[in-house]
């Protein structure tokens, strides 16, 4: 609770005191071991390329090379078909789209309540929102599973889509506990001025809200671009298949004949999440470290 | 009790106004399910003919005349026993590591965090073809410094420890955690700790972990949660072989229900695992006040 991620100017001295003569080669010998396991992070993805690139013949060369001629650049529009990316990706953005849209509302509006409202039984319904999150979700499964069945929602985007409307337990929290750090003062002030409460949550509190809300839509983006389980369960038809999923049918057809075709695939689905990585690497330390020390 | 006032009326419904989304969906999505699940456990159930009442022969036949079930269970706790220690003590060094006055930090910081960013698919696909014994980087690397490699995936005895090594490539969001921790340590106690003669060991033992330990206590219970939800890798890369020896429990229940289609069974399955996590969570929690250590938090105030 009380660790806050304050950056302290000087953060050398767990291992040697600031002043130690020792501290240059100290600080040498580290520079070596965190460069030397940046590699190690980074050797599986320089493969995961070079055999994207590699041809059908190549990819079985013993000893395998790192750049073998010919490049074939020639995999990605060939993975694109094969896996039909565009109808894959407008299936996948559907459910993140719609998703995100469903959290940040949803999610918002209750944590509102919670934070800033004062009503019989706030306190207990809260508890119950939390106890929500530590419920392991395997028990769940099937009851859902059937209810989804009953409405026919099987082999529809709806299952993925619908229940994030619903609020979600562990985004609540999170926006809860940033509510609860505007001051109350703007709320007394926006009531002068003739506001409700949903002009308060509308114009004051969401536009003073945005990196958690920002946060709160990149993990729902990621969660659902990259999700199998969820898919895998509820799309049967190949026109429903999302990215992963579509990459995992792949697979399953071409086993471990084409691996320069997986990677190439495995390399297409990865992109969007790491552009959203680039772009917004702040929220996700952010995010991590919040959701971290706040549990 | 005191009458409310009109205004506390109004304010009264406009709570409920606003957590409206959450409490239908509360009921639909995890009270109702939650309370069928105890129902379905108790009955033979295919989804052709509606459920029938079968008392606890579900759960007998787990316990009694079901090999698969107990190896599922041994699988995942093997995972768990050696994934989760393994990667605590690593991405404890490694934050230890990033600690420090370093340029081009944020490059490694993205480095170490890059591969969790990777859909799960693309990771276990890659990993498949890495573990690869004939033509995959690992063991032509292996056989450059003149040793033979295992068969990695398709060995009973390595399946388990290469999915933990593929574990270690996502350990990025962890480190994160623990190097945002360890920034939070003030710098006074290991001041004084130098004029005591601390030596570096007595100062990882006596402050940084003790000062950290809310985020250790974090990461502990979301990895023992994850642990029992291993499916994907398993699904993708082995489908639980060879021979069962990477039957993971989740992949097992995603079998009963989703392939034989018995959702009673599956409903038991999941009911032991639902108290196997309970069991656990609840463990570091009730522990948690004897090693996890929230400076200025009065007792009583502990937020879960």
């Amino acid at each position: 609770m009380s660790i806050k991620p304050v950056m302290k100017k000087n953060k050398i001295s767990f291992w040697f005191s600031r002043k130690s003569v020792r501290h240059k080669i100290w600080l040498g010998i580290v520079y070596v071991i965190i460069s030397l396991i940046a590699i190690i992070f980074l050797v599986p993805l320089v493969w995961m390329i070079s055999s994207s690139l590699k041809s059908g013949g190549n990819i079985f060369k013993l000893p395998p090379e790192w750049i073998s001629r010919p490049l074939m650049f020639s995999n990605y529009p060939k993975v694109w078909k094969i896996m039909n990316i565009p109808l894959a990706t407008k299936n996948t953005l559907i459910i993140t789209v719609l998703s995100m849209f469903g959290v940040l509302l949803s999610s918002s509006m209750t944590a509102y309540g919670f934070a800033r409202i004062r009503f019989k039984g706030s306190n207990v319904l809260f508890l119950v929102v939390l106890a929500t999150i530590m419920i392991p979700s395997q028990v769940l499964l099937i009851p859902r599973y059937i209810i989804f069945k009953i409405l026919h929602w099987i082999d529809t985007f709806k299952p993925l889509i619908v229940p994030s409307f619903f609020g979600s337990a562990f985004y609540i929290f999170l926006m809860r506990q940033f509510f609860l750090t505007i001051p109350f003062e703007l709320d007394d002030a926006a009531r002068i001025d003739g506001y409700g409460h949903f002009g308060i949550y509308w114009k004051i509190i969401l536009p003073l809200s945005k990196p958690v809300l920002a946060t709160a839509a990149i993990f729902t983006f990621m969660g659902q671009w990259t999700a199998f389980f969820g898919p895998l369960i509820y799309l049967h038809s190949p026109a429903k298949r999302t990215l992963v999923l579509s990459l995992s049918t792949f697979r399953g057809v071409y086993y471990t004949s084409s691996w320069q075709l997986i990677m190439a695939g495995s390399i297409l689905i990865a992109v969007p999440s790491m552009l959203v990585f680039f772009f917004a690497q702040k929220y996700f330390v952010q995010g991590i470290t919040l959701t971290g020390l706040k549990g | 009790m005191l009458k409310m006032s009109k205004m506390e009326i109004k304010e009264n419904i406009w709570g409920y106004i606003f957590i409206l989304p959450w409490i239908i969906g509360f009921l639909w999505l995890f009270l109702g399910p939650f309370v069928s699940a105890i129902y379905l456990s108790f009955t033979r159930y295919t989804m052709i003919q509606p459920p029938r009442w079968i008392g606890f022969r579900n759960y007998i036949r787990l316990f009694t005349d079901d090999p698969l079930f107990v190896k599922a269970l041994i699988v995942t706790f093997k995972y768990a026993a050696i994934s989760v220690p393994l990667h605590l003590i690593i991405s404890i060094m490694l934050a230890l590591l990033l600690n420090q006055k370093i340029k081009g930090m944020t490059l490694y910081r993205t480095i170490y965090y890059l591969p969790s960013i990777l859909p799960g698919m693309s990771v276990w696909l890659l990993w498949a073809w890495l573990f690869d014994p004939t033509f995959g980087l690992f063991n032509n690397m292996l056989l450059t410094i003149g040793i033979k490699g295992p068969n990695w995936l398709g060995s009973t005895s390595w399946v388990i420890p290469s999915i933990v090594i593929m574990g270690l490539w996502g350990i990025g969001p962890r480190t994160i955690i623990y190097l945002a921790a360890l920034q939070g340590v003030p710098q006074e106690l290991y001041d004084s700790a130098e004029v005591d003669g601390a030596g570096i060991l007595r100062r990882l033992w006596s402050i940084t972990l003790p000062m950290i330990s809310p985020a250790i206590f974090f990461n502990l219970t979301m990895s023992i949660i994850g642990t029992f939800q291993v499916f994907g890798a398993a699904y993708t890369m082995t489908e639980g072989g060879p021979n069962n020896a990477s039957l993971f429990y989740q992949l097992y229940l995603y079998r009963k229900a989703f392939e034989d289609f018995r959702m009673g069974y599956a409903s038991a399955l999941a009911w032991i695992i639902f108290f196997i996590i309970m069991f656990f969570t609840l463990l570091v929690i009730r522990s948690s006040s004897m090693w996890v250590y929230y400076e200025g938090l009065k007792k009583g105030k502990g937020k879960i």
